[in-house]
């Protein structure tokens, strides 16, 4: 807990009007048990088309390629840009150097793929078990491939983090790699977190109207576009799973704008508020920029309505965005949370969610799967928010399903998608209505 | 260490899953880190099951390893036992768990549970997926199946069918197929394991008089037991295909000491005659790239050659296990096998052979759509699209049917093939929209006309006039050329050598 801490201390409280109960001191339901989640090494799915001259290599087992395969499903690409490194007998038993063994394979990508500038050594559980020091092999290969080639190192490991996690390791191990921008530059914007590219767009398309002076992105689309971090930058989390990064961006000096994350119609008003406040711009010019899309978000959000409102809905833990899609269902279409399970619970990052909550929503960190279904059946919710290895299984049982997967590998965030988002959770039921079969 | 894009086959404990999903009335307490349970998906998602793999997963983390992470384990099989109450448990170490060395075998035998609890030991890192789920079957077979029968066996004959898991390439409808065959030669079924057996049935399996061998990665160990030790001989014809079909049905029947002439009536057997039908002349001669697990790329070599009249041009497995059979197999076609389980290697051989039909995997069906190939699907791994909702075997007579059906419709139909040569500008009717039979939604690009790395140049006529030679035979046309004018020292390629190349490879 000393990450919640320090952040913390960190991290300015927002200040709303209405905090009736405060959601931030209720208890929070925590059971040791299988925990059914993807690990970090998921993140690469999505991480690796972002940054497009970038390649991820993970240094681990048969199981470790295996769950990246099944993982991408259906996505296999002509030849993607991540890789498994399979550790084998002869580099457990110390017949062979790891170290060496990890040297040539990597020779050997280069050899496929010279268009590589960055390539990320990525940690699996058994790399962590037997204590390969992934962090001087990285800084071996960037010595001896340098300076096209930038060699980082971050863990995705299933022992260390869960699923979302792995991006928030991938993007905290690049902040070393940005540029010192310097005490008197002009300040800017960071906006943190892999955003599809269309989303980004509007985001900054929306930014600069409000005359935000300058606005990055991070991660980059491309490795050699890393912005400069310095005391004058303000970043922005896109997505509420970047603990680690913010408190890496914190230490460059960068100022932290605390605000709900940009999912709805008032998530993203609040979240481009927090940008616009900051940078002091004036509050009639941002309404006037931002009402167009707002309105849009909220017409959008009209249409959903009907089928989501009074409905209730149970979340199982999976990618830390929990409380902040709860918040979006139960304030910006009428729906119930019953349980919001996330499998880490950043307080300090998601405090304006939890505020707004139902004071009956029962929060629930980490997991006990076979006690959480238990409560999942006992509560019969309308719909239920889970991972793919329990949606059919429930669907099945009679309960309407939502894979939570999908929450992050679609375009999700911003007023132009807060109809889509709504959606996610609408069709699952809308399609229960129209099958006669 | 080695380079891995995509795999083949996952690793030994997902054998073991396939296995345990496929049975009732069995648990598989795994000892895992939480990742690991990306498995469950492949079995709900790409399999549609509607219920979770029987599976308790530890999930330990990276604080639980400096305190007691079999202390873990323990509790984890105690509630596995207590909440689902199986007949028998096994119980393993994934990748990670193998590392910490935690006897999760001793450490199950403590806890005293009232059922059977097998321990398996799966190396992680130098075994695979079949193989872990045959040695899990194995040790299934051996521990619960080791009393003698308690039958006298002189009643009607009975037999086990062997092999069948849950997540196999048509294992559900191939078991439909393959029990109407022996109801028709009037055998009874005694077992089918591992899918649909609960521990109780697996302890009747000497009750057989023999068994059936249907998947020999899998059911081969275990089979090798039963014949030692209970005397009962093992029938490993495998039956797809016409041809195998009916050796299958002879066997079975001099095993069996039965009659097999309602079985071999073939009155549901369309294949031979379609295969014969003159619709199907264009089919003669085809080239096909063949590439699966063992049994499934043997079987698939002997249907193109023997009962569709294609020419084998590749044959290859990614089970090292059975190399052996696939080697020997590709020795009859004048090939050399490729045994291996980089697909990138195999990537290499269908770009070189440049064949007009791929039958593989998924990973093939990929490799085969990037180069415009026709593809069909004959073996795990598969995608969700390969295991159909409708009646779908690979086995027996009908098994036969869809193999004619599957693997004839990728293909650019005679006629077409014809009138794509002769107005090869129409506007519309060309070779670049693919066969007009099959959706045009994907049009990936035309294999290149210039090759990548080459000396030999092409006069532009000549260049024109190969591209008037309809995509699916072009790269063959391209390389035999340049291999004809290398062989005669020529430095260009014109037009007239195109055609003296064309006599020159004319078959």
């Amino acid at each position: 807990m000393t990450v919640l801490t320090a952040l913390s201390s960190l991290v300015e409280r927002p200040r709303t009007a209405a905090r009736t109960p405060a959601r931030q001191d209720l208890p929070v339901l925590r059971q040791r048990g299988q925990r059914e989640v993807f690990c970090g090494l998921t993140g690469i799915v999505w991480l690796h088309r972002k940054i497009q001259d970038a390649f991820f290599l993970v240094v681990g087992s048969r199981t470790c390629a295996h769950l990246i395969q099944s993982a991408a499903g259906v996505m296999v690409f002509a030849e993607p840009r991540f890789a498994t490194a399979i550790m084998e007998e002869r580099d457990l038993a110390g017949i062979a150097d790891a170290n060496e063994e990890l040297d040539r394979v990597v020779e050997e990508l280069l050899a496929r793929r010279p268009d590589i500038k960055m390539l990320f050594l990525v940690g699996s559980c058994p790399s962590e078990v037997i204590k390969l020091d992934l962090h001087r092999a990285a800084q071996r290969l960037s010595r001896r491939f340098g300076p096209t080639l930038r060699v980082i190192n971050y863990s995705g490991s299933g022992i260390e983090t869960t699923f979302t996690q792995g991006e928030d390791a991938c993007l905290a191990a690049l902040v070393p790699e940005a540029p010192a921008a310097a005490a008197d530059a002009p300040p800017s914007l960071l906006v943190v977190g892999a955003l599809p590219d269309i989303v980004e767009d509007q985001f900054r398309r929306l930014l600069e109207s409000l005359g935000v002076p300058r606005v990055d992105f991070f991660p980059p689309r491309r490795s050699d576009a890393i912005p400069a971090i310095g005391p004058n930058t303000r970043f922005l989390l896109a997505q509420p799973f970047l603990g680690d990064t913010c408190q890496q961006l914190a230490a460059r000096g960068a100022e932290h704008l605390p605000a709900m994350f940009p999912f709805g119609a008032e998530g993203t008003t609040a979240w481009l508020k927090a940008a616009a406040d900051a940078f002091g711009i004036d509050p009639l010019h941002f309404l006037s920029v931002v009402a167009p899309g707002r309105d849009r978000a909220k017409r959008a959000l009209d249409r959903v309505r009907p089928a989501l409102e009074g409905k209730s809905i149970f979340f199982f833990p999976d990618s830390q965005m929990e409380p902040s899609l709860a918040r979006f269902l139960s304030s910006e279409l009428g729906m119930h949370p019953l349980e919001v399970g996330t499998p880490y619970l950043n307080r300090a990052l998601v405090s304006a969610e939890l505020d707004r909550l139902p004071a009956d929503t029962v929060l629930s960190e980490g997991q006990d799967v076979d006690k959480q279904l238990d409560r999942c059946r006992a509560q019969n919710p309308d719909l239920v928010v889970c991972g793919l290895g329990l949606a059919n299984p429930l669907e099945a049982e009679g309960i309407a399903t939502k894979w939570s997967i999908e929450l992050v590998f679609s375009p999700v965030h911003g007023f132009e998608q807060a109809g889509d988002l709504a959606n996610l959770f609408a069709r699952p039921l809308a399609r229960r209505n129209l099958l006669q079969v | 260490m080695r380079l891995t894009v995509w795999t083949y086959e996952g690793p030994p404990h997902v054998g073991a899953m396939r296995v345990a999903t496929a049975m009732t009335g069995l648990h598989y307490v795994l000892h895992a880190p939480q990742g690991d349970t990306y498995a469950d998906l492949l079995f709900t998602m790409i399999e549609r099951r509607n219920q979770r793999p029987p599976v308790t997963y530890t999930t330990f983390q990276a604080r639980d390893l400096g305190g007691d992470t079999a202390e873990l384990f323990k509790s984890a099989a105690q509630d596995a036992y207590t909440r689902f109450e199986p007949q028998a448990m096994i119980v393993g170490s994934s990748c990670t768990a193998e590392l910490i060395q935690d006897d999760p075998g001793g450490l199950s035998r403590a806890l005293g549970l009232p059922i059977p609890v097998i321990a398996l030991d799966l190396p992680s890192y130098q075994k695979k997926e079949n193989w872990g789920a045959s040695e899990t079957l194995f040790q299934l077979v051996r521990t619960l199946a080791a009393a003698p029968a308690a039958r006298i066996r002189s009643e009607r004959p009975r037999c086990n069918i062997l092999g069948p898991t849950a997540l196999g390439f048509r294992h559900r409808d191939d078991l439909v197929e393959v029990s109407r065959l022996l109801e028709k030669l009037n055998i009874d079924i005694n077992v089918v394991a591992p899918m649909g057996a609960t521990p109780a049935d697996l302890k009747r399996l000497p009750d057989a008089d023999f068994n059936v061998v249907l998947y020999p990665e899998i059911a081969d160990a275990a089979a090798r037991w039963l014949e030692r030790t209970h005397g009962q001989p093992a029938v490993r014809i495998v039956p797809i295909g016409m041809g195998a079909t009916r050796q299958f049905i002879h066997e079975v029947a001099a095993v069996a000491g039965v009659d097999a002439t309602a079985a071999l009536s073939e009155i549901d057997a369309r294949m031979p005659w379609w295969s014969r039908s003159v619709d199907s002349n264009y089919l003669t001669g085809k080239r096909v790239f063949i590439f699966g697990d063992a049994t499934h790329a043997i079987a698939a070599a002997r249907v193109a050659s023997e009962e569709l009249g294609f020419e084998v041009v590749g044959l290859g497995a990614y089970n090292r296990e059975f190399a052996r059979e696939v080697r020997a197999a590709a020795e009859k076609y004048g090939l050399t096998a490729l045994i291996t389980d980089d697909y990138l290697e195999v990537e290499r051989a269908i770009a070189e052979l440049q064949p007009e039909l791929v039958l593989g995997t998924q990973m093939e069906r990929h490799i085969a759509k990037r180069l415009r190939i026709a593809c069909a699907v004959i073996s795990a791994p598969a995608h969700v699209q390969d295991f159909p909702a409708r009646y779908s075997p690979q086995m027996g007579f009908e098994g036969a049917n869809v193999l004619f059906d599957t693997w004839a419709h990728p293909l650019v139909m005679g006629l077409e093939e014809h009138l794509l040569a002769m107005f090869r500008d129409d506007f519309e009717f060309n070779d670049a929209s693919g066969p007009s039979h099959l959706e045009a939604t994907v049009t990936p690009s035309a294999p290149p006309l210039t090759p990548e790395a080459s000396d030999i140049l092409w006069t532009d006529d000549a260049q024109k006039e190969l591209s008037k030679i309809p995509f699916f035979v072009r790269g063959k046309a391209r390389r035999n050329t340049e291999a004809f004018a290398a062989s005669r020292g020529l430095a260009t390629i014109q037009l007239e050598t195109l055609y003296d190349a064309r006599s020159h490879f004319a078959r």
